[in-house]
């Protein structure tokens, strides 16, 4: 291991993923910094369009050829963007676990159960025996909640949680250091999701396995992240400890996406007038300012730098400074358009 | 909203829509053998003796998990799935057994509004054109000029104004807010009474839900709409309803008061579901006692409450069977070692023969083992976990050569009944099923249950 200890496994620096579409690049991706400590549960939160899910992605090198990756992610100090791709294909599993939305589409129908764990763990721990596969792979199910008696059947004859739970398996049966797990309950019933969202938080409690949960439900960031980082139209507004950023938002967006998210406890409906911009063409300066309620005159001119909010979260937003840097008359409020009813959503 | 009368009584004058003792089949066929004979292997209840009240200007939610039968419930008041039996009644006129023509007029007083509001609008057809389809369809209106003047009056009620700007463009120009706007307006272009929502807003981001959920409530004060809010999303529901009808395995567990079912949950399914619900603030984390288990297999529902084997709150007359044997062990088997597991598994034989809906259990030995180490697993397992309600549901254990045979109390169908403003489908609330439980408990013999030869199945 190059990496030391304290270094985050996860490490990623101004990373930009452009899809070209013939005219004007999609900038799903748009310079964006966050690292994950060893253990650590990193919530990546944001409407649909917003990038995260290509962020996600391009973490584990899983982008399409036609994407422009440009920027840097160190996995355990060694760097992926531009490494050859059958380095990151051979970290992928092993060092890099993944779990998706959909669980049927990523199992192989005409395959049992137990041929999925032989298949995983004879390519990647050749070294282990016949019985310790399968010791290994009934613990990772039995873990998961999985009957051991089903080891032989096929992925269709479970219902969706547990074939989440499947999925979960045989991710972990590899003892990933990074799981990302992309919107990994949102197929799933209420109370199957709690279950799924429980099994996750035993993770970050029991083992040393990071995750980046990649999902739009900011209850499930609060139930199973210890952090959180907010995108919107392909940046990270705001990120930090996922505490002190739900009970003071320090961004506007984050504050009326909380707002907006209709749970248990709300009172009233609120939502956020306008909807979220093109990624080929986002507003200029800050891309929330044409929706945002708290905006200046600065918002529309300079494109906002990142501080520390006095919760301690990093956020790129004008109203926290710096001071110096806004030009004079800039903290003036922005004269906005309305918008027409129909705009909004 | 009106003074609130229990959700049963209530044949009055403000039901608009009342619809009793609704059953829904699917039949389901088996394996490719039991297709190429053409045989059915058994049939789906998805809507399963469902009675309720549809009142003129409510809003009643329909929440469930998926399996629930809270869209194929939706879909047979409107007619486009078959009801089995029972019966649904528009002001008195019964709409179940019509043919499609006579069914037709009346679908212009209920219409629907489906998930998906991409799947739903047809991508070759203007927005004008398909927001004026209805009225085309059912002959109301007739001509470009005078559909254009209806769906433009439409496209504008809903908020995509200026009509101009929307009734050329395609679906595929909108974003996916207005593209629910214009499912929106073309369900009330034909100013219909009662308008069917199946998660309207479930496909929407989380900013822009509220704006539509807004939007629909001021439709239904401005045309005089009555809702039926179908979702599986309790904190939307919270908001938008009137009154819930909670749904479970195509029966309503638990109907009455919005404001009752959140704040004093009477069936045990109720309380799980909200305790489910994961929520922003992180000082209140998800419990941890959630229902084991998913929705069971609906071609064999379990016996007695379908709840039964994930309830915490389960005791002696709610219908313990022989697959909860089986559920159990198996969970059993994953919280021990390989080692453990094996020494135990090595005790039973095989325990397909337990996958059956009888309210008796044998648990076999181990091919040359000997009913007493399978009655010793038994042992272990309620030794184990002493608490589960399971154990409440064993009669009688008797060990036999080969294995061990469970009886179980006899299954019983929980009844509706009143409780406070709702009405609850649980033993729980029964005083004559706690009763018996009690004199169970004491190992008084079993009374035929009331509804003996009924079909339980």
């Amino acid at each position: 291991m190059s990496a030391h200890e304290d270094d985050p496994i996860l490490d990623v620096r101004d990373l930009r993923v452009w899809y070209g579409t013939g005219g004007d690049p999609v900038r799903a991706v748009d310079g964006v910094s966050f690292q994950i400590g060893r253990g650590e549960t990193l919530g990546l939160v944001g409407e649909s369009g917003c990038g995260k899910s290509t962020l996600g992605r391009g973490v584990l090198g899983l982008l399409p050829d036609a994407a422009a990756v440009t920027g840097s992610v160190r996995f355990d100090g060694r760097e992926l963007v531009g490494a050859p791709a059958a380095e990151v294909r051979d970290l992928r599993g092993p060092e890099l676990g993944l779990i998706f939305q959909e669980p049927m589409t990523r199992l192989d129908p005409l395959q049992t159960i137990e041929a999925h764990f032989r298949e995983a763990l004879n390519t990647h721990r050749p070294e282990l025996g016949k019985e310790e596969v399968r010791r290994r792979s009934l613990e990772a199910l039995a873990g998961m909640g999985i009957p051991r008696t089903r080891f032989g059947q096929y992925p269709h004859e479970f219902s969706g949680g547990m074939r989440q739970r499947i999925m979960i398996a045989l991710a972990l049966v590899l003892e990933p250091k990074v799981l990302v797990a992309d919107e990994p309950t949102t197929a799933l019933d209420v109370i199957v999701e709690a279950q799924i969202l429980g099994i996750l938080a035993d993770l970050r409690r029991n083992f040393d396995t990071a995750i980046l949960l990649v999902t739009h439900n900011l209850g499930i960031v609060a139930e199973a992240c210890n952090r959180v980082a907010v995108m919107y139209a392909g940046e990270i507004v705001e990120e930090g400890d996922a505490r002190e950023l739900f009970a003071e938002p320090a961004h506007p967006y984050t504050r009326e996406l909380l707002r907006a998210t209709i749970s248990l406890e709300t009172t009233g409906l609120n939502y956020i007038p306008g909807a979220p911009p093109s990624l080929i063409d986002p507003p200029p300066a800050c891309r929330f300012h044409p929706r945002c309620p708290s905006a200046m005159r600065v918002c529309a001119d300079l494109h906002p730098i990142e501080v520390r909010a006095p919760a301690g979260q990093r956020v790129s937003c004008w109203l926290h400074g710096p001071e110096g840097q806004i030009p004079a008359g800039g903290r003036e409020p922005l004269e906005r358009r309305e918008f027409a009813e129909a705009e909004e959503a | 909203m009106p003074p609130q009368t229990p959700a049963t009584s209530g044949t009055t004058a403000d039901s608009l829509l009342e619809v009793r003792d609704l059953h829904t089949r699917y039949s389901v066929r088996g394996s490719f053998f039991d297709r190429l004979k053409g045989r059915e292997s058994g049939s789906v209840h998805a809507v399963d003796g469902v009675t309720l009240d549809l009142r003129h200007g409510e809003v009643l939610g329909l929440v469930g998990e998926s399996g629930s039968g809270k869209t194929t419930l939706g879909r047979t008041l409107l007619g486009l799935v078959e009801a089995s039996s029972g019966s649904i009644r528009l002001e008195g006129e019964e709409l179940t057994g019509r043919s499609e023509a006579e069914m037709r007029p009346l679908r212009r007083r209920m219409q629907i509004v489906f998930q998906d509001p991409h799947a739903s609008l047809n991508p070759a057809m203007t927005v004008g054109a398909l927001v004026a389809d209805p009225l085309r369809f059912h002959k109301l209106a007739s001509g470009r000029e005078e559909l254009r003047a209806r769906a433009s009056e439409a496209l504008e009620r809903v908020g995509l104004a200026p009509a101009s700007e929307y009734l050329d463009k395609y679906p595929a120009d909108l974003s996916g807010g207005q593209k629910q706007r214009a499912v929106l307006a073309r369900a009330i272009i034909l100013g219909p009474d009662v308008l069917v929502a199946d998660e309207p807003v479930s496909m929407l981001d989380m900013s822009v839900r509220a704006k539509i959920l807004e939007l629909m409530l001021e439709l239904k004060d401005e045309l005089g709409l009555t809702y039926i809010y179908i979702t599986h999303d309790l904190a939307t529901a919270k908001f938008f309803c009137d009154r819930i009808a909670i749904m479970y395995l195509g029966r309503i567990v638990e109907l009455g008061p919005a404001a009752d079912i959140y704040e004093h949950p009477q069936h045990p399914y109720t309380a799980a579901l909200l305790k489910a619900i994961p929520e922003p603030d992180p000082r209140r984390a998800v419990a941890r006692d959630l229902p084991r288990g998913e929705v069971p297999d609906a071609v064999v529902p379990p016996l007695g409450c379908p709840f039964h084997p994930r309830c915490p709150r389960a005791f002696e007359v709610c219908g313990w069977e022989s697959r909860d044997l089986r559920t159990l062990l198996e969970e059993r088997w994953t919280k021990l070692d390989q080692d453990a597991y094996e020494r135990e598994r090595a005790l039973v034989g095989e325990l397909d023969d337990l996958d059956v809906a009888e309210s008796e259990a044998f648990l076999p030995a181990a091919d040359g083992g000997s009913g007493e180490e399978a009655a010793g697993v038994l042992e272990a397992m309620r030794a184990d976990a002493p608490a589960d309600p399971f154990w409440s549901g064993v009669a009688s254990t008797s060990v036999e050569p080969d294995g061990v045979r469970i009886g179980f109390h006899t299954p019983r169908e929980p009844r509706d009944l009143e409780v406070g403003r709702s009405v609850v489908n649980c033993h729980l609330h029964d005083p004559g099923a706690i009763e018996l439980a009690e004199r169970l408990r004491r190992g008084e013999p079993e009374p035929e249950p009331p509804d003996a030869g009924a079909d339980a199945g």
